[in-house]
């Protein structure tokens, strides 16, 4: 059953990964989601973080108040290439100048 | 399957009320043995990568003590290039030896770590960028690495999304690939445990000593363990822990940042890379373009302190030098960036062996951002020779003492360390 139960839908990560993550003694928020890939999908641990959380707090027997959330990366949401592209902040090499 | 599980099991492992059973690859919570054979600070590739080596050449009293989690340094930060095209005949052999490795490694250790040979494609936009390839692929032909020189149509035809304006040649070896860097470890650190190794996180080193009679205790957020012999696979970190027992380990960090884009449909066959700004991406078997560009801000130089702080500065010059190689990436979005450090030698080459004055305290460091291809290698090198066998020349060449004692002026610099 916990394979049929998806936490992240981003990349399809279910309730079963999350145990045999725990199992294998990844327990802390950051070790899962690299072991099993959650949160590194379009968004980004947005919808899926606080699912897993509460589910990690659940398996391992901890005060959900002592998981913080994995961090967070910029952009703050997707964000074309074509648009960065045009950002003063680039350094502009010797072929271009 | 998710990218880093490192097994098959699904509801297989699980019991009559559902729990699953797994045997653990961590040690849970708890102290640390009073003692050990051999204990390694720094769970990345390299010291995983050695543990294993070591416990499959016969030494398994073995400790792995690891600050944060497996991956947090910049094993899990990289891009997961693995090349042999390099500037000097050590490194290419050595990284011959890597590739082979890691073609062997799903079946080896068990896990899919994703390794993909789609070859590696330089591009010049001049001249003596041209003379530079050249210069070493004469060299990589004479090692047996089947690099080539192409012209910009034929570089084209591998990757047809190029923007061909100011390209004037390119170097392609079809045998280069990219691996997915965090399976990696769950492989090394499961198979290590398997064998004896004990594998401590979220455990920082407080103090190291050189004990009576030999060896030293390695002390601990979890209690002290005294081992006979200490490996330092810290990374850029290496110095903190170095510096202990009075050993100066002259490398400097480098912030090193990546992204990565959503996942696309495979389209882009080899690593590409270009020399005038160190742009590189590739397509990870996820289906993301990951890459990174070298941020000439970054570089830094002895004594700057690690920052892994993302900077807008990367994410704009990375988007405007990928969107001139290949425009038909413009819409494409980027997810995420992150930064890593590299650990950066004075003359770009690692640093192996053990400790001038220290016969039972080991380097594993200074690789350059190239730990992580070079690992597979390097690990089973060390757990050789540490497990009683043969020393191999990278262990006499490329030692700390070469700073000091005038050895280091008779190898050949590493220059190409790109991408």
């Amino acid at each position: 059953m916990a394979g049929k139960i998806v936490l992240c839908r981003c990349e399809d990560m279910t309730l079963a990964d999350l145990e045999h993550s725990v199992a294998r003694g990844y327990r802390d928020i950051e070790e899962v989601k690299r072991y099993t890939g959650f949160g590194t999908g379009p968004c980004q641990g947005k919808e899926c973080l606080a699912c897993v959380a509460t589910e990690l707090a659940r398996l391992t027997g901890t005060p959900p108040a002592e998981i913080p959330p994995f961090t967070s990366r910029p952009p703050l949401s997707p964000t074309p290439i074509r648009l960065l592209a045009k950002d003063p902040a680039a350094h502009i090499f010797e072929d271009e100048t | 399957m998710q990218a880093g599980i490192d097994d098959e099991e699904d509801d297989t492992r699980a019991d009559a009320s559902g729990q699953i059973h797994l045997p653990a690859t961590l040690v849970g919570p708890g102290p640390i043995p009073q003692q050990a054979e051999i204990a390694i600070v720094g769970g990345g590739v390299v010291g995983l990568s050695i543990a294993y080596q070591l416990a499959k050449h016969g030494v398994h009293d073995l400790v792995v003590i690891e600050r944060g989690y497996l991956a947090e340094g910049a094993s899990g930060r990289n891009g997961g290039g693995v090349r042999q095209q390099w500037a000097t005949e050590i490194n290419i052999r050595l990284m011959q030896e890597s590739v082979e490795l890691c073609r062997r490694f799903a079946v080896d250790l068990g896990v899919n770590v994703w390794f993909r040979q789609g070859g590696y494609l330089f591009l010049a936009r001049s001249d003596k960028e041209v003379k530079r390839l050249e210069k070493n692929i004469a060299l990589q032909n004479r090692c047996g690495v089947e690099t080539r020189m192409l012209d910009p149509k034929e570089a084209l035809k591998i990757v047809p999304e190029l923007d061909l304006a100011g390209i004037v040649g390119a170097a392609y070896n079809p045998t280069d690939g990219i691996l997915f860097p965090w399976p990696f470890l769950w492989g090394y650190a499961r198979q290590a445990a398997a064998m004896g190794a004990k594998i401590y996180t979220h455990t920082a080193v407080t103090g190291l000593v050189a004990a009576a009679g030999g060896g030293y205790t390695v002390q601990t957020t979890r209690g002290s363990v005294k081992a006979r012999r200490v490996i330092n696979a810290c990374g850029a970190w290496s110095p903190e822990l170095a510096k202990m027992i009075g050993v100066d380990i002259p490398t400097w960090p480098i912030k090193h940042e990546i992204c990565s884009s959503e996942p696309l449909k495979p389209f882009l066959r080899p690593m590409v890379s270009e020399l005038a700004s160190g742009l590189y991406c590739s397509q990870s078997m996820r289906g993301e373009i990951v890459g990174g560009v070298t941020i000439p801000s970054h570089a830094g130089g002895p004594g700057a302190k690690i920052d892994m702080r993302s900077t807008l500065e990367f994410l704009a010059t990375y988007a405007r030098r990928l969107h001139k190689l290949m425009p038909i990436l413009g819409d494409i979005k980027i997810l995420r960036q992150w930064a890593g450090p590299y650990d950066q030698s004075p003359d770009g080459n690692p640093i192996v062996g053990a400790a001038p004055g220290h016969p039972d305290f080991f380097l594993a460091c200074g690789f350059v951002g190239h730990g992580f291809m070079m690992a597979p290698i390097v690990g089973k090198l060390y757990g050789e020779w540490l497990a009683g066998g043969a020393k191999h020349e990278i262990f006499e060449r490329y030692t700390l003492a070469r700073f000091t004692d005038g050895s280091g002026a008779r190898w050949a610099k590493e220059d190409f360390n790109i991408g």
